[in-house]
């Protein structure tokens, strides 16, 4: 909402000394919060002078054009008194006319400075301006393509300063009115704040002698009574048509944000504007009998002043005529019915609407009109009347109207429900004394009647209560604490002290905020840099990660209204934003990139809908499973990719690419860090590398997988080779992690060492083989480590050797050859069933 | 000085003349001096004062000697032979010493070889930063509680006093899944934790909910269909608005430095009544001389959140007696904190994933 200073003035006496930075932080404190203040003369600088044109001499040029060589009266502007010779090149003036004239030395919007130069034959010494040059509406001031032309009976000697006269000295407010401040969308409301705050004399401007209501108006039918409370019409007659709108009207209009369209219109608007109240006006005319107000038929049809063909829904209320729905009520009239240029009488009509139907009407229609913003946020239901009486009385006043004697009044206006609270309540609330007194006289600064009843509490005590009826043009004040509100806006925030509660007896972190935490510095220490990423993907995302049509992953929660049509579904893989975001890291010239991401993704439920329940009492416990059902599976992922350079070339040697080994050792590192025994198993799946692909399994359960990507991906992303990833159920594998650690007894009997190579075939996993060498050697082997995979022609093609060393040691006694003989071929014994290993000589 | 011994075999005492003795030890002696390094040392250890050496042999012959002559000889022999090895001992240790000097030379690197072998890492600033924020209330005893990112409508709006027709529904533009009749939403902000709380617990709640929340803004330096936010709620007996206010003090000192509060100013959010806008004290100027200041662009106060009493009907749909508790909350974007905390200015530093951004915050936060 924007508010020109003088007009907000109009209703307030405040005194000339608060400056608009005063007024603005005021209002700010009482919730009319200070979006910015502009001034449309702010960028206009130096001398800006009413002149009188003395002389004009038409001088016909070479190109064709006439260019008028003026002699100016700019009184002693000009430091000499003498008139001043300008060059225009406008011809819609003529001598003693009055005009704008900059000097030079003067500076115009856009930087443009003004100085005597020669041109067409003289030196011009000055310019007389257009509206436009000004940074004025184009058709402000007497018309567009031409210079402003003051009006004859302007009161302003050649010289003084023109600015008052076009409203360039005016300061305009624009606030930020929140949802329930909708009184604030009015100058009457701002007025009415800016008076409280300063404890000025406030002018109500819908404080007006009302002609009394009658038979003789035009004809209403309210057939729908709550969604029109109340409904009144005024018409006037004999309407010039041809009146434009005065000068002061259409500048406060433009300094509100709205464009002035004609006399009739203009006044509604600017009577909105003035009392919060929207006014629609009709072509009396092109009315076909009474007005219905009435929720709208199936299947019928309006079109509205926007020039759109609408289909109404039967939840739209409509005024109507005769023909049919004119109008879609308290949002935006009809066209059949819009004033025009022919106009000779005019329908006012000033109506309350039902706020949540203006609501819907105007989302179900996607129109955001001035008047639907404030019908839907609630106007004051007893501006009615005087809004329609100002209407009329500025038609009649400007466009030389006769107002016609009927004032058709339908409806009542209800009187805002009693709020009774205990007058401690707004202290209690705030934590700061506020009495009786002080509270009391708050609610009645912001237009609320209240009534005190002192009774008597059961330990005889006097207990103050407050019975307390809203203003009018308060619809949100409905509750107790609203109330609590109002008092402490009008006390003011800033008294509000600062007490710390008390200390709350909280148990830290959970257990799973804590392994997040563990997890995340686990993998920044492994060199991975966090990365976060939206949610967003398309089916593109799958394909790229070269995902089988019935693929689980590809079964998504969609996005109704996505930012892209691109990507209308919620992922179910952290992978392809993750191969995305390394990719873009490569493009930059990093030369690998290691990231990782935890987040939750979603699979889509089958819950059903997730009901919505009342709000005047909890839900029961069956009904809260019922909504958590309904939600979508939401675990925490990790994703890891891995990409390009993982160990840089330097002084001491050269360094390497990422591979599968790279995204396995993260899951091996993560696991061991939460204390969780990790299975690694050769896996197919997508988007990985079918011969380098690993399930990580955790008791059997497989929770994720890692590995090199499929070279097809790769390319599809356009990864360095062997980029590889990672992606598990960080959930999983949180739940997996030991609630109490059981730390091994350390014996310090001596350790026996052995090395066994064992010749197997190619396909053999090492994972395997190690397995069975663990559970033949029995509770005597401590550790068991493969430290070398050898290949060779001698070995013969399919085979390869695995050299692991074994290390034996017993808790109560140091071991003899003979055991750690018996230990060490018992497993390679069972390593021979189990694999087929042989003991390489 | 021994007189002569005419029992004395000369064949055999030889060696143990005194001037035998004397001219061993001395060459013994002069050959330790003239070591010139470890290596020669040893070669002179084992001429010297070896099993072959001449006191070596000498001392064997002592037992040869009639028994009269024994104590003499073992002593002039003994005492040189320890002449010999305190010089040995001497003599390593200066030439340990001088081979450590100088091996510690010769090992000298240059320590201002790179060792960044394998590129650092980092956790994200909006991590970390979320984690700085829970510490704070974790500190003063709270729980941090979390919930899904995609959300029940119920939970999101209607819990919260925004009801299905409510004006406010329509600034915060909700992401939708489909079909829009299943009521869920991407989660526009974190209090549908707060619900959720309240409906599963019972007060006293203090609660601390950092977490990631989604609007249908466009991508841009300021705006992002995806941030994160932070929220507080307690739920109490006897709990003011002026608690609120020494709570949301103490996490701007804790956050931005000793001294910065915050002020209220009204506003409206359908979730608390009374409601106010939370304004931080510049912690770059402190409001003095603000105007050259970039911080608060020359306002002394930067925009940080949203705060108010918990309206009684939220409590009333959770579950909460109103006529027994009150509450307060408050909510601020992490995103946007860590901004101007940090002089970010594009917002979609946080999103784009570049691996030179991560690391550079180090432990700071
Ligand atoms: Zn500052």
């Amino acid at each position: 909402m924007k508010a020109p200073v003088s007009w907000i003035r109009e209703y307030v006496d405040l005194p000339a000394e608060v400056t608009t930075e005063a007024l603005t932080d005021k209002l700010t404190l009482l919730g009319l919060k200070l979006e910015a203040i502009e001034s449309p003369g702010a960028a206009i600088t130096g001398p800006l002078v009413v002149g009188r044109v003395l002389t004009q001499d038409k001088e016909p040029q070479k190109n064709g054009k006439t260019i008028n060589w003026c002699t100016v009266d700019v009184g002693d502007a000009n430091g000499t008194g003498e008139p001043q010779g300008i060059v225009c090149g406008a011809h819609n003036f003529g001598p003693g006319d009055l005009v704008c004239v900059v000097l030079p030395g003067g500076v115009l919007p856009g930087g443009f400075a003004i100085s005597a130069r020669k041109t067409y034959g003289h030196v011009s010494a000055g310019m007389i301006c257009s509206a436009a040059e000004l940074g004025l509406a184009e058709d402000a001031f007497g018309g567009a393509g031409g210079i402003i032309v003051l009006p004859a009976d302007t009161e302003a000697a050649p010289g003084t300063d023109v600015r008052p006269l076009l409203g360039l000295d005016e300061e305009i407010i624009e606030f930020e009115v929140n949802p329930d401040r909708a009184y604030g969308l009015s100058l009457r409301g701002i007025a009415r704040d800016a008076a409280l705050g300063f404890g000025a004399v406030y002018r109500d401007p819908c404080d007006r002698l009302l002609p009394a209501a009658d038979d003789a108006g035009h004809p209403v039918l309210v057939e729908d009574e709550a969604g029109c409370p109340l409904f009144v019409a005024r018409t006037v007659s004999g309407f010039d048509a041809s009146a434009t709108t005065p000068e002061w009207m259409a500048s406060r209009l433009v300094a509100a944000g709205m464009r002035p369209i004609s006399l009739a219109v203009d006044v509604t608007n600017y009577v909105m504007l003035e009392t919060g109240r929207p006014i629609h006006g009709y072509d009396a005319d092109k009315v076909a009998g009474a007005l219905h107000v009435r929720r709208a038929a199936a299947g019928e049809k309006l079109t509205t002043l926007d020039g759109t063909a609408r289909a109404l829904s039967t939840e739209d209320l409509v005024i109507a005529d005769d023909s049919g729905p004119i109008g879609l009520a308290g949002v935006m009239g009809g066209e059949a019915t819009e004033m025009s240029g022919s106009t000779t009488r005019v329908l006012v009509e000033s109506a309350h609407w039902e706020p949540v139907s203006m609501f819907r009407t105007g989302k179900r229609h996607k129109i955001s009109s001035e008047a639907g913003k404030r019908n839907e946020r609630g106007a004051d239901p007893a501006s009615c009347e005087a809004a329609a009486d100002r209407v009329v009385e500025l038609l009649v006043e400007l466009g030389g109207a006769t107002a016609e004697p009927g004032v058709t009044v339908v409806g009542t206006v209800a009187t805002p429900a009693t709020i009774t609270i205990d007058a401690d309540l707004p202290q209690r609330v705030a934590g700061l004394p506020i009495d009786t007194a002080t509270a009391v006289a708050a609610l009645e600064g912001v237009g609320c009647a209240v009534t005190v009843e002192t009774e008597l509490a059961t330990t005889g005590a006097p207990v103050n209560r407050l019975s307390v009826i809203p203003p009018r043009w308060r619809p949100d004040v409905t509750d107790p604490f609203d109330l609590v509100e109002e008092v402490l806006r009008v006390v003011g925030y800033d008294h509000v002290p600062s007490v710390l509660p008390r200390e709350a007896a909280g148990r830290g972190l959970t257990r799973s905020q804590k392994l997040r935490r563990r997890a995340g510095r686990t993998l920044a220490g492994a060199g991975l840099a966090e990365v976060v990423c939206f949610p967003f993907v398309g089916s593109a995302s799958f394909d790229k990660l070269g995902l089988e049509a019935d693929d689980p992953r590809r079964e998504t929660v969609r996005l109704a209204n996505p930012l892209s049509s691109e990507e209308p579904e919620l992922t179910t893989t952290l992978l392809p934003n993750l191969l995305t975001t390394a990719a873009r890291n490569v493009a930059r010239g990093a030369a690998g990139a290691a990231i990782f991401e935890a987040t939750t993704v979603a699979f889509p439920s089958t819950g059903g809908p997730a009901p919505i329940y009342p709000t005047d009492t909890r839900p029961t416990p069956e009904q809260l499973e019922t909504l958590f059902a309904a939600l979508p599976a939401q675990p925490l992922h990790l994703g890891v990719v891995l990409a390009g350079e993982r160990e840089r070339t330097g002084w001491w040697g050269e360094g390497r690419d990422a591979d599968w080994a790279d995204a396995i050792a993260v899951a091996r590192r993560l696991a061991t860090e939460l204390g969780v025994a990790l299975e690694v198993v050769a896996a197919v799946h997508q988007p990985w590398h079918p011969g380098r692909c690993a399930s990580l399994r955790v008791a059997g359960r497989t929770i994720g997988h890692a590995g090199e990507l499929h070279p097809r991906v790769v390319k599809a992303f356009d990864l360095p080779a062997r980029a590889a990833a990672l992606e598990l159920d960080l959930d999983a594998l949180m739940a997996a992690a030991p609630e109490r650690a059981v730390p091994p007894t350390l014996s310090t009997y001596p350790v026996a060492k052995e090395d066994v190579a064992l010749v197997v075939g190619e396909d053999v996993p090492a994972a395997q083989v190690e397995a069975a060498l663990v559970e033949g050697a029995g509770d005597l082997l401590e550790s068991v480590r493969l430290f070398d995979v050898y290949r060779s022609e001698q070995l013969g093609a399919d085979r390869k050797s695995l050299a692991f060393a074994l290390r034996f040691r017993a808790a109560d006694r140091t071991l003899t050859d003979e055991d750690v003989k018996g230990a060490r071929d018992a497993a390679v014994a069972l390593a021979g069933a189990r694999t087929g290993a042989e003991q390489r000589a | 000085m021994s007189g002569p011994n005419t029992d004395y075999d000369p064949v055999e005492v030889t060696p143990l003349q005194a001037e035998q003795v004397e001219a061993a030890r001395d060459a013994a002696l002069a050959a330790i001096a003239a070591a010139a390094d470890l290596e020669e040392l040893k070669a002179v250890r084992l001429e010297h004062a070896g099993d072959r050496s001449p006191l070596a042999l000498a001392n064997r012959e002592i037992g040869a000697l009639p028994p009269q002559a024994r104590k003499e000889a073992g002593q002039r022999v003994g005492q040189a032979r320890g002449a010999v090895n305190k010089a040995l001992a001497a003599r390593t240790e200066v030439l340990e010493a001088e081979h450590e000097e100088r091996m510690l030379v010769e090992e000298t690197v240059d320590v201002t070889l790179p060792t960044d072998k394998v590129p650092a890492g980092g956790r994200h600033p909006l991590t970390t930063g979320a984690e700085l924020i829970a510490d704070i209330f974790l500190a003063m005893g709270w729980e941090i509680a979390e919930g899904p990112l995609v959300e029940a409508e119920w939970l999101n709006f209607d819990a919260l006093n925004l009801g299905p027709d409510h004006p406010a529904r329509t600034m915060q533009d909700t992401f939708w899944t489909e079909p829009a009749e299943n009521h869920v939403v991407l989660r526009t902000q974190t209090s549908p934790v707060q619900a959720r709380t309240m409906l599963t617990r019972k007060p006293p709640i203090y609660i601390a909910c950092p977490g990631r929340v989604f609007r249908t803004d466009e991508y841009d330096a300021t705006h992002s269909p995806m941030f994160h936010q932070v929220e507080g709620l307690v739920v109490d007996e006897g709990i003011s608005m002026a608690h609120l206010k020494g709570t949301l003090d103490h996490f701007a000192a804790s956050m931005f430095g000793e001294g910065i509060d915050t002020r209220f100013r009204p506003s409206y959010f359908p979730f608390t009544e009374p409601s106010a806008e939370v304004d931080l004290r510049c912690f770059v100027c402190r409001g003095v001389e603000a105007d050259s200041c970039r911080t608060c662009k020359g306002e002394g106060w930067i925009e940080w959140g949203g705060c108010g009493v918990v309206n009684p009907r939220v409590l009333t749909a959770c579950g909460v007696d109103p006529e027994t508790y009150t509450g307060f909350a408050f909510g601020m974007g992490i995103d946007r904190s860590l901004m101007f905390r940090h002089g970010i200015t594009d917002l979609r530093s946080f999103f784009e994933g570049d691996v030179r951004f991560t690391p550079a915050f180090g432990t700071e936060l």
